[in-house]
């Protein structure tokens, strides 16, 4: 299976690991991830000026591109947000689809699906199929499935899974053979780009998800999405440094657990460069053992 | 006697003038009693002095040349940008990292592009302005370097850019970069650079100094322009 890939700005850059297991992943799935041959950002947040239309000049025309195929594949949160709601206002909102369209000169009526690679795991290989496949099941590594905002919300547009009790990261972290750590804030906000502004505030977002998971017994959790997994990790690195907070839990986007469990080259993971080192916890798994070594 | 020579009526800043038909904008200028200081420099193409946008009747799009290159035409609406006011950072090319965070960090507007694409419709050369800019937000400098390549710098992209962005000084930066740290230095060059020093040139230059005019001219015109392979 081909499935036409817009990666992100992000995951080109500070988030390759991401973008490299996953793909790596979806190979040893037999699913081929074509990036777009051009793309540019989607605009990073999705647009809610009703009177403007500039915002969905560029995710419109990303969304065009893909439209032989009809799909269009995509891993960060924030990237799958604007692409999804943006096709939602092409294809529902006649005047603006006939603005934008006529400005980027394209013949585009918002038939292009935008999947995230967890529904293609759900929807096209299968969860129950997914475990046959997993060659390094993640027996006892006890895991916590964190959602933030953007996959789930606003529930009507996305359609993604219930925005109060997701439970698709549930479902795939169990096919990998983890033991899946229920806690009550794996919906919350990381504090978002609000990092940026009020980084204090953000922090303390952060902080909070983090100290339940840990509460709860979680040893790594999981995300979507590069400003969550930016937040939460870098939250640990700074609360440490100025609070009594201790808790230390690594942040691992999901693919990178999935690419482990597929038995895939450890090269693709990039595991290095996280504020909570996750080598020393996933040395059983990994190949290269001597990683594992390397301070905390 | 031949007919006369066909004339063509062009608008420069609103004001008609006539001009005799195929004449580049630039002669037709001249032509018309313009006298160029500024706004005109290699009259080849090549140096990006003399960018111009320009309408044609029953046509709203916003149409583009260099004046040295493009032909005038009957009724053309023109006017010579040869300056835009840019943004330029200052910087020791040795000391930066080839990064995303150098480009966002000197030229931090780039992150405000929205995609329109105006500035790909208004490059007199063709070059995908837009995507290189894309490719700049994500650090593939290689990628700028090679997509912006044949920028004149005129900077007709920049006066149309809604997010303010001086895309050729973004560009010029990338392809600075990329020949500084990322491409692999030529050993050819260096082996030809040491040759030079050492002399290899001086007899051939020292006959030259000597040699008549006669003799200058028939070197010049014998000369060999371009190797057939290197």
């Amino acid at each position: 299976m081909r499935i036409p890939y817009f990666p992100g700005c992000t995951l080109h850059s500070k988030a390759q690991g991401f973008d490299a297991s996953a793909r790596a992943a979806a190979r040893a799935l037999g699913i081929e991830m074509e990036e777009l041959p051009e793309w540019t950002c989607c605009g990073a947040t999705f647009s809610m000026s009703a009177d403007s239309v500039m915002g969905l000049v560029a995710p419109t025309r990303i969304l065009a591109s893909a439209k032989e195929a009809g799909k269009l594949l995509t891993l960060c949160s924030f990237c799958y947000n604007t692409l999804k709601r943006t096709n939602r206002v092409i294809a529902t909102d006649a005047e603006r689809r006939r603005k934008v369209t006529t400005f980027i000169e394209e013949d585009y009526q918002g038939t292009v699906q935008t999947v995230h690679l967890l529904e293609v795991l759900r929807d096209d290989i299968g969860f129950d199929a997914l475990a046959k496949r997993v060659t390094k099941p993640l027996r006892g590594l006890k895991v916590a499935p964190y959602y933030g905002c953007l996959l789930l919300r606003p529930a009507e547009e996305m359609g993604f899974d219930d925005p109060e009790r997701p439970t698709i990261l549930e479902r795939f972290l169990a096919s990998l053979g983890c033991e899946v750590v229920d806690f009550p804030h794996k919906t919350e906000c990381c504090g978002s780009f609000v990092a940026v502004s009020s980084p204090d505030a953000a922090r303390e977002c952060s902080a909070r998800i983090l100290e339940v998971a840990a509460k709860q017994g979680a040893e790594m959790v999981v995300v979507s999405c590069p400003l969550c997994q930016y937040n939460l990790d870098q939250a640990q690195r700074e609360v440490r440094a100025s609070s009594t907070r201790q808790t230390r839990v690594p942040v691992l986007y999901f693919s990178q657990l999935l690419a482990i469990a597929l038995g895939c080259d450890d090269a693709c993971l990039h595991l290095d460069g996280h504020a909570v080192d996750p080598r020393p916890r996933l040395s059983t798994w990994l190949e290269q053992k001597s990683q594992a070594t390397v301070p905390a | 006697m031949a007919a006369e020579h066909a004339m063509v009526r062009f608008y420069l800043m609103g004001k008609p003038h006539d001009v005799p038909k195929g004449l580049t904008i630039q002669k037709a200028m001249e032509y018309a009693g313009f006298r160029l200081l500024r706004g005109c420099g290699c009259r080849g193409g090549f140096c990006g002095a003399c960018g111009t946008v320009y309408r044609t009747p029953g046509d709203y799009r916003l149409k583009v040349g260099l004046a040295c290159q493009t032909v005038v035409e009957d009724q053309m609406f023109l006017a010579l940008i040869p300056f835009y006011p840019a943004v330029k950072s200052t910087y020791r090319v040795e000391d930066l990292p080839p990064t995303s965070d150098t480009l966002i960090s000197l030229y931090p507007e780039i992150l405000r592009c929205v995609g329109c694409n105006s500035c790909r419709k208004v490059c007199p050369q063709e070059i995908e302005v837009m995507r290189y800019i894309a490719a700049a937000q994500r650090g593939d400098i290689a990628k700028v370097a090679d997509l912006s390549f044949d920028c004149l710098m005129c900077g007709l992209c920049a006066s149309r850019c809604p997010a303010e962005i001086v895309q050729y000084n973004v560009a010029i930066l990338a392809r600075r970069l990329y020949a500084c740290h990322v491409a692999l230095p030529a050993a050819h060059l260096a082996a030809r650079v040491e040759e030079i020093g050492r002399g290899v040139c001086e007899a051939d230059l020292d006959a030259m100094v000597a040699a008549h005019e006669a003799e200058l001219r028939r070197l010049y015109a014998a000369r060999e322009i371009e190797p057939e392979e290197l």
